[in-house]
């Protein structure tokens, strides 16, 4: 299968030069095949969000190179890679991160605003993605008086309301009870016969040992456990 | 997706700033509040001076092109009548007049009456026409009578036989007109002595070298041209109009920097928003553009809540704060109908030192966030 990701040599350093200067990626290689459901495996403090956030184009690599298909994104000026971000990726954060005081709906609807799409469409589009995940009955709720399970779900619809090819998600069972995980592989099941590359960040057996995955990465200490392909 | 029309961007993305500063609502709510409240405080100043300022003009219209006072030890002092006729007879003087005025200071309402005979009082002797202030300080209205007290000692009745209106309170509320008779009556001297004498000159370019000219006739005495009148009032209102700005101009500071320290830091809150924005895909100029939006919005509202407010407060509830600043010279505060009368300048000074500021200091934040990797906001 072809390679949709491809990392090469990445190296992220917060506060650099610093005497709390910190390696959270430490010469990461690998490459994520299109289509296919990739767990990053590791404990806390392994560097899998840091790698999740340079692959998914929302921070900058200190050094090394990531290519999506042929093009580099790590050369890319700002505003072709918030192309690449509204375009080709669709994050679910741990914390979800839903906007605050704004409902489902409109939460599900941000990342196409500035695309300038009529807005009647739109809110339908964001109702079908609510309905499609169950939680179309509290589209007018705010994001703030939502469940976890909830929310988690408006979080996915909100990463597909683009239709991205990629979709990348943060310990996404982090704060789902067993059953509410359960309903999450479902969706990724969902997401994946869609021909979605899906790419998830967990510690979580429950997503790691589903048999909806295709490849386990495992991370310790900012490094890859498994020699990259 | 693919992109859709640029009118529909801008609509959504106003939206999003509306529904933003209502998710806000009690911070926003308590910007506009203090913003408007500076806004309208600073407008109705320069309102109520630039409407003095045009009410002296106005006035001025019809004040004598030159007056001429005798001055005795650098003091001002009476003219004796014969004058009028040598300065009638300065070419370029169409008339000369001479005047009977002076001040009355009343212990029962301890106000100070500025008594005048007019050219032709429509009167009779024994009667009064009263400016609005006297009529209230006096408590007097038509056809009662006001007893004045003359500097010989004695007491005499006048019957107030008119009140001035209203509308010309700027310069009459203070006046007492009487007849020549109840002048000298009351303030002594004969009727061969003048206040003053007032000049008309109706060619304007001749009214300095007449001014010259008096001097050479009558030396020892001083000749005010309207022009000089004008500029004194001018400096007036100025002078009073610089001292309520100068205080004001302190708590236009002092909001500014209220407002600097509110735009220049972005809470956690809003920092992270701005970092979610920009994950999902939106780019630096679309939070750029909520967030002038935003500021726009803000600071919007409150300049025209407060330079709104301040119309209404000058030219419909008669400047009732600052007017005991800014008003007249008298001790009887007239009650003050002013014309709208607005200078453009001053309205967009003000707006460019208040809107423009404050939507910059909000966006300078935003752009610093906006600028930075998401990932890097958001943490």
């Amino acid at each position: 299968m072809s390679a949709l990701i491809e990392a090469r040599e990445l190296r992220r350093v917060f506060h650099q030069g610093r005497s709390d200067q910190v390696e959270a990626v430490k010469g990461v290689s690998l490459s994520i095949a299109a289509g296919q459901v990739t767990v990053l495996r590791g404990p806390s403090g392994s560097g899998k969000t840091s790698l999740l956030a340079l692959l998914g184009a929302m921070a900058r690599p200190t050094s090394g190179r990531i290519f999506l298909g042929e093009r580099e994104l790590t050369s890319l000026p700002e505003r072709f890679l918030t192309e690449e971000r509204r375009r080709t990726f669709g994050f679910v954060f741990q914390q979800f991160n839903l906007v605050p005081g704004l409902s489902a709906r409109e939460n599900v609807m941000l990342p196409a605003l500035p695309l300038g799409h009529p807005r009647a469409g739109l809110a339908r589009r964001a109702g079908a993605l609510l309905e499609r995940f169950g939680v179309a009955h509290r589209a007018a709720a705010r994001a703030d008086r939502l469940s976890g399970g909830e929310a988690q779900r408006v979080a996915i619809a909100r990463a597909l309301i683009n239709e991205p090819a990629v979709i990348i998600a943060d310990e996404p069972t982090a704060n789902l009870d067993s059953v509410l995980s359960g309903v999450f592989m479902e969706l990724v099941g969902t997401l994946r016969a869609s021909g979605k590359t899906i790419i998830v960040a967990s510690h979580d057996p429950l997503v790691y040992e589903s048999p909806l995955v295709d490849r386990v990465i495992s991370m310790r200490d900012g490094r890859l456990e498994e020699p990259a392909p | 997706m693919t992109p859709g029309s640029w009118l529909e961007r801008q609509r959504s993305l106003l939206d999003y700033t509306l529904s933003s500063l209502a998710r806000r609502p009690a911070k926003n709510l308590a910007l506009v509040t203090v913003y408007a409240l500076v806004v309208f405080a600073v407008a109705s100043g320069l309102f109520l001076g630039e409407a003095l300022r045009a009410e002296a003009t106005a006035a001025l219209q019809g004040a004598p092109d030159v007056v001429v006072q005798r001055l005795q030890a650098g003091r001002h002092d009476l003219i004796a009548a014969g004058e009028v006729e040598r300065l009638a007879a300065i070419r370029g003087v169409e008339r000369a007049v001479g005047r009977r005025w002076g001040y009355l200071y009343r212990p029962s309402s301890r106000a100070n009456l500025t008594v005048m005979v007019p050219e032709r009082f429509w009167g009779g002797d024994g009667e009064a026409v009263i400016g609005e202030g006297v009529a209230r300080v006096e408590q007097v209205g038509v056809g009662e009578t006001l007893r004045l007290e003359a500097s010989s000692g004695e007491s005499f009745d006048v019957k107030v036989r008119e009140v001035l209106p209203p509308g010309t309170a700027l310069f009459t509320t203070d006046l007492l007109l009487l007849s020549e008779a109840s002048f000298l009556r009351l303030f002594g001297g004969g009727p061969d002595r003048f206040t003053d004498i007032a000049l008309q000159v109706p060619n304007a370019r001749e009214i300095s070298k007449v001014a010259e000219k008096v001097l050479q006739l009558l030396p020892g005495s001083r000749a005010i041209t309207r022009l000089e009148m004008a500029r004194t009032y001018q400096s007036i209102f100025d002078w009073r109009g610089g001292l309520v700005m100068a205080l004001l101009s302190t708590a236009l500071l002092a909001f500014a920097l209220v407002a600097w320290d509110k735009a220049a830091g972005l809470s956690a809150e809003e920092r992270r928003e701005i970092g979610i924005l920009k994950a999902i895909g939106w780019d630096v100029s679309d939070v750029l553009l909520v967030k002038l939006q935003e500021g726009a919005v803000i600071s919007g509202a409150a300049f025209t809540l407060g330079a709104v407010g301040a119309y209404l407060h000058v030219f419909l509830g008669s400047a009732g704060l600052f007017a005991p600043v800014l008003e007249g010279w008298s001790t009887l505060a007239p009650r003050l109908h002013l014309t709208p009368a607005i200078d453009g300048l001053q309205l967009a000074t003000l707006f460019f030192l208040t809107v423009v500021p404050y939507t910059a200091a909000t966006v300078v934040p935003a752009w610093r966030s906006a600028t930075a990797d998401p990932d890097a906001v958001m943490r």
